[in-house]
């Protein structure tokens, strides 16, 4: 399916890209699936995504944990920890 | 309920009277300026902040904080809330969020408007980078913001 995923902050950085439109196999169906995918494409998403990195998400402009469910034409955004107020 | 994210700055003054609106059931009105610090103590020691960059999920900023709002709203006896922050290019000692609260009495006015701040600071996606001697950094989330925002949850809720 078809996702739109916007980066912001430092992970924006690391990755060097702020959005981008990706197809993803049917089997990546949540986020957590989605951000094991994205580790795979390469070294700078390896580093971004790994386990231990603190990555927070949105699905459609709403913060979701790990097991929230994708669907097709979502907008997914990863980003650090806010740090607002 | 009101919500704004926006660059430019805001007048705390205006923003009560406008919040007040000379509703007689108001009793008590509880304010919350955020401003841009010069130092910020980060690993070894304090770096003096030259500048401060917000950057923020424009979309999702307004509804984060108007969620927020409504939390608020649902949990304590409210009458009127207002909620400004701002994003792009600060300065220290400018401001950068404005909350205020109106109710019948001061309990629920100062608990509402603490609530506010630390949900904002743990749920609103905003993320500050800042401008040091040395080149710029963006901060890290500290740990007692989770802590803070955490003796609010509820049973069943996130």
């Amino acid at each position: 399916m078809r996702l739109r995923i916007l980066y912001f902050a430092a992970l924006r950085e690391r990755l060097g890209r702020a959005e981008e439109d990706v197809e993803v196999p049917a089997e990546v169906a949540s986020i957590g699936a989605l951000r094991v995918w994205l580790g795979q494409r390469g070294p700078e998403f390896a580093s971004a995504f790994a386990p231990d990195r603190l990555v927070r998400a949105a699905l459609n402009q709403r913060m979701v944990g790990p097991d929230a469910a994708l669907s097709g034409g979502a907008e997914v955004a990863f980003f650090p920890p806010v740090t607002g107020g | 309920m009101s919500v704004s994210v926006q660059r430019e700055d805001f007048d705390v003054g205006r923003e009560l009277a406008v919040l007040r609106a000379g509703d007689p059931r108001v009793g008590a009105v509880a304010a919350f300026v955020g401003t841009v610090r010069d130092v910020n103590a980060v690993g070894a020691g304090p770096e003096r902040v030259v500048s401060l960059e917000l950057e923020h999920y424009p979309g999702m900023t307004e509804a984060a904080l108007e969620e927020i709002e409504h939390q608020a709203h649902a949990r304590w006896g409210l009458i009127g809330t207002r909620i400004i922050h701002r994003f792009g290019a600060l300065a220290p000692a400018d401001q950068i969020v404005f909350v205020g609260v109106t109710a019948a009495h001061r309990g629920d006015a100062f608990a509402a408007c603490e609530f506010i701040m630390d949900y904002l600071k743990t749920r609103a996606p905003f993320w500050k980078r800042e401008t040091t001697p040395a080149g710029p950094r963006w901060v890290e989330g500290r740990e007692s913001d989770e802590t803070a925002a955490a003796r609010w949850d509820q049973q069943g809720e996130s």
